[in-house]
C-alpha cells in the first residue's frame, strides 16, 4: 500500500490510456453507463459508496461510509474483500500500484468525457 | 479422479457435483453433511465462498442474457450464430452448477434479473456483437482470475479455474472470428 506523498505522486501520474486496458479486467461485471453484476462507474469519483440508484448493494458496502476519492479507490482496488469485508466484489484486486493509478485516471477521464460529468 | 480428467463437459459437471453432491474436500463434505463445527475448525468460510459463487453466478446469468441478445439481434450468421448458441450453453451450464453448489453450501443463489441493460443501440453489425461478447468474456476471465485465490475451499478454486479456462477459450475464438490475434499474450490479467 502506498502512503502519503508517494501515493499522491503515483495517482497524479496515472495514465488514462493505459487505464483503458486495465479496465478490460473490470468488464466481466462492470460498465461505465450501466448497472451490471456490479454498479456502473460513471461518476464514481466523488460518489458515496452504495449510492447508485437501481443497484442492489451488499449491506457491507452500504454501511461502509466510504466516499470514492482517488485515495479510497486506490485502497479498495488493491484488495476489495479486505477493504470492505462482505462486499460482493469478490475479486482479489489490482495488485500493481501503477495499474490502479492508471485505472483511476481512466475512470476520471471517462466520467468527464462520456458521463456528463 | 481429477476434475480435469473428464473428456466432456457433462462428465466434468457430474464430477463437480458428484452423485449426491459436490466432490469437495473433507471440510466441505463436513459442511454439506451439516457438521458445521467441523467445517469451521477446518478453516472453512461458508459465507465468503457462497458470496464469491453468487457473484460468479450473477455474471454467468448476465452472459446467458447477453448471448440471447446477440442471437436475437439478427446480426449473426452461421456459423457464428451456432457458435454463440454453444457458448451460451456453456454459460448456462456454469450457472446451473454454481447455483446448485451455492444451495448445497447452504446459501441462496441469486436469480436472473428480469431486465439487463446492454448497449444494444451500438450493435449494428456481426462484428459489433462479436466485439461486445469478446469484451464480456475477457472480463469474465479476469473476474474468475480474481476470484480463484479467494476461495477458502480449494476444490472450489479448482472448479472456478476450470470455468475460467472455458471462458478464455470463448474469448480467443471470438477474437479469432474478428480477425484479431486469438491469444494476444502469454498471460491474462
Amino acid at each position: 500500500m502506498l502512503e502519503g506523498a508517494v501515493l499522491v505522486a503515483a495517482l497524479a501520474a496515472g495514465d488514462p490510456a493505459a487505464g483503458e486496458a486495465v479496465y478490460s479486467r473490470c468488464q466481466g461485471c462492470h460498465s461505465l453507463e450501466y448497472n451490471r453484476t456490479g454498479p456502473k462507474h460513471c461518476g464514481v469519483v466523488g460518489r458515496r459508496a452504495g449510492s447508485v440508484p437501481g443497484y442492489e448493494y451488499s449491506p457491507a458496502m452500504k454501511k461502509s461510509g466510504i466516499v470514492w476519492s482517488e485515495k479510497s479507490l486506490e485502497r479498495f482496488l488493491a484488495d476489495p474483500p479486505k477493504t470492505v469485508p462482505g462486499t460482493t466484489m469478490t475479486y482479489a484486486g489490482v495488485p500493481e500500484a501503477k495499474d490502479r493509478a492508471d485505472l483511476i485516471a481512466y475512470l476520471k477521464q471517462q466520467t468527464a468525457a462520456r458521463c456528463g460529468g | 479422479m481429477s476434475f480435469f480428467s473428464y473428456a466432456s463437459p457433462i462428465a466434468a459437471r457430474r464430477a463437480f457435483l458428484g452423485k449426491s453432491g459436490l466432490v469437495l474436500s473433507g471440510s466441505a463434505i463436513a459442511l454439506l453433511a451439516g457438521r458445521d463445527v467441523l467445517a469451521a475448525k477446518a478453516g472453512g468460510s461458508k459465507a465468503s465462498d457462497t458470496n464469491i459463487l453468487n457473484t460468479a453466478l450473477a455474471a454467468e446469468l448476465e452472459a446467458v442474457a447477453a448471448y440471447q441478445v446477440g442471437a436475437e439481434s439478427g446480426l449473426l450468421e452461421k456459423p457464428v450464430l451456432t457458435l454463440a448458441a454453444q457458448f451460451q450453453g456453456h454459460h448456462k451450464e456454469h450457472a446451473d452448477v454454481l447455483a446448485k453448489t451455492i444451495q448445497q453450501l447452504g446459501g441462496k443463489p441469486v436469480a436472473a434479473k428480469t431486465k439487463y441493460d446492454f448497449p444494444t443501440s451500438k450493435l449494428k453489425s456481426q462484428a459489433d456483437v462479436l466485439r461486445f461478447a469478446a469484451s464480456l468474456e475477457k472480463g469474465a476471465v479476469s473476474a474468475y482470475l480474481g476470484a480463484v485465490p479467494l476461495f477458502a475451499n480449494r476444490d472450489l478454486s479448482k472448479a472456478a479455474a476450470s470455468i475460467l479456462g472455458d471462458e478464455a477459450m470463448h474469448w480467443a475464438v471470438l477474437r479469432n472470428a474478428l480477425g484479431e490475434n486469438p491469444v494476444p499474450s502469454a498471460f491474462v490479467s
